[in-house]
């Protein structure tokens, strides 16, 4: 199955931006469907991208996170080639992870 | 007085009124209907209006109308938020049906950049068919379920055959059929007409506010309005039709939406998709 | 210029047909017969495929206060009901030759 992680990691020298798009239905648990029933919480609690053995990048999300998340940071370094380690982890204990190139 | 004689009187004052003001007016009686003027003189309202704005951007709806919503908006076309929607919609496409044939059978060219030619009007039927219901006559007539007007899949499915004609010009029809001309015309006084308690038509967002803000977001021109479609709404968090919008818009102005596909909604599509020829087909979109 | 004289006079009307009491103690006939005409009023702005939102619902308050047994009340809420209906059919039929106003020609 595809990776519900789209990645693209650009290096300028100096700096390495990073976009990521993340399919997942991030529910916050307050809604409630048709039948009027709550929608059970289920969101991504931690994304995390590593490079080089080390985090450049962490995010710590709840409820309050769109559905399909759309993230965008730079980190200082990176290099052409190297690769990126990208993963999450939800609050059913779900998981996800992906490694991209950067260009 | 008591209160509903009061309101008759009310009422009667009003269309009395309404009455003399209309005397005014030309008679209408002589107007021939005049597509090929309509559309020329709809492009140069909006030209003359924003002559900043080059033609083919009014297709981006908001973004054409605020610099800094585009910078956001062309950031996030690197990674379009409608990517997960567009790739269903393609897997959906090429999915045969139980009977083994495809949407491809229903379509010319297979349903492959064709989305600029809808709607249509057809004239063994005498009405007027947008893509979202030659979509699901190709369902009935292979034995499936149609799929509701507003949700996920029927978008998806628009969606994918948007994307297939992206960049290509809107190029609606209109043959020389009375029936066509009167269901142009249909759609027309739709998009004019003020409904709903709060007494908006299409045009009183579209034509005489567009870039300005409706709380807070931005109104996009009538012009070209259509050619983005469907569209994911960062709003409804996913991507919804033609019928999503057109009924929402409705109940938002407190009007009780029709149903999806009705006459009117297809000849408003007709109508505005019409004086839209000529701009480029930019679906699927993304808005706020 | 025209629009805009319409425009306050229709919300004149739209104010004018706000709230209003029986001067009696409400009746459940009262209510009936108010409902019944709001009802009816509806009906016809349908037929001219023009119906608001706000009369549904104020059409289900007036019905929700006659569950509770509050005639006054519901009443009210159908008289209401039946001003926002009759404004409806106002709206459908004068915008039957006002739209070519906003037109762009």
């Amino acid at each position: 199955m595809a990776s519900s992680i789209r990645v693209r990691a650009t290096s300028s020298g100096e700096t390495t931006e990073v976009q990521a798009l993340i399919q997942h239905p991030m529910d916050s648990g307050f809604v409630k469907d048709a039948k009027g029933e709550i929608i059970p919480a289920h969101f991504i609690q931690q994304l995390t991208f590593e490079y080089d053995g080390k985090n450049v990048f962490t995010a710590d999300w709840g409820g309050g996170v769109s559905k399909d998340p759309y993230v965008k940071f730079a980190f200082k370094g990176g290099k052409k080639g190297d690769e990126l380690k990208i993963s999450w982890v939800d609050n059913k204990g779900a998981t996800d992870t992906t490694t991209a190139k950067i260009q | 007085m008591r209160p509903r004689s009061a309101i008759y009187l009310a009422s009667a004052a009003l269309a009395l009124a309404a009455l003399t003001l209309a005397g005014s007016l030309p008679s209408d009686a002589a107007d021939k209907i005049d597509p090929v003027a309509d559309a020329k003189a709809f492009r140069k309202f909006f030209t003359d209006k924003f002559p900043k704005v080059k033609l083919e951007d009014f297709v981006n709806g908001p973004y054409s109308m605020n610099e800094d919503l585009y910078r956001q908006w062309q950031e996030k076309e690197q990674f379009p938020p409608y990517e997960f929607s567009l790739e269903m919609g393609k897997e959906m496409f090429s999915k045969p049906f139980k009977n083994g044939k495809t949407y491809a059978d229903c379509f010319p060219n297979g349903g492959i950049g064709v989305r600029q030619n809808y709607p249509y009007f057809d004239e063994k039927e005498g009405k007027v068919i947008t893509l979202e219901l030659a979509l699901n006559r190709c369902r009935e007539a292979n034995g499936e379920a149609p799929y509701s007007y507003v949700r996920d899949e029927m978008a998806a499915l628009t969606a994918y055959m948007a994307f297939t004609s992206r960049g290509k010009p809107m190029d609606i029809k209109i043959p020389n059929d009375p029936r066509a001309l009167a269901a142009y015309e249909n759609g027309k006084e739709y998009f004019y007409t003020r409904r709903g308690q709060l007494n908006f038509s299409c045009a009183t967002c579209h034509v005489q506010s567009p870039g300005e803000r409706i709380r807070a977001e931005i109104l996009a021109p009538a012009l070209g309005i259509v050619n983005a479609m469907p569209i994911y709404r960062s709003e409804w968090s996913g991507m919804g039709t033609t019928s999503r919008r057109f009924t929402t818009c409705n109940s938002q102005i407190r009007g009780v939406p029709f149903s999806p596909q009705d006459d009117e909604y297809r000849n408003v599509e007709y109508y505005l998709s019409y004086v839209s020829n000529g701009l480029p087909i930019s679906g699927p979109g993304a808005r706020p | 210029m025209r629009i805009k004289m319409l425009r306050s006079v229709l919300s004149l009307v739209l104010l004018a047909a706000g709230p209003t009491y029986a001067t009696a103690a409400g009746s459940e006939d009262d209510f009936k017969a108010a409902y019944a005409a709001a009802e009816a009023a509806n009906k016809e702005a349908g037929s001219l495929r023009n119906q608001w939102t706000t009369t549904a619902a104020t059409l289900a308050a007036a019905k929700k206060a006659a569950d509770a047994g509050d005639f006054d009340k519901a009443t009210a809420s159908a008289k209401e009901a039946e001003a926002l209906a009759k404004a409806s059919i106002f709206q459908a039929t004068s915008e039957k030759t006002r739209w070519k106003d906003m037109e762009i020609r």
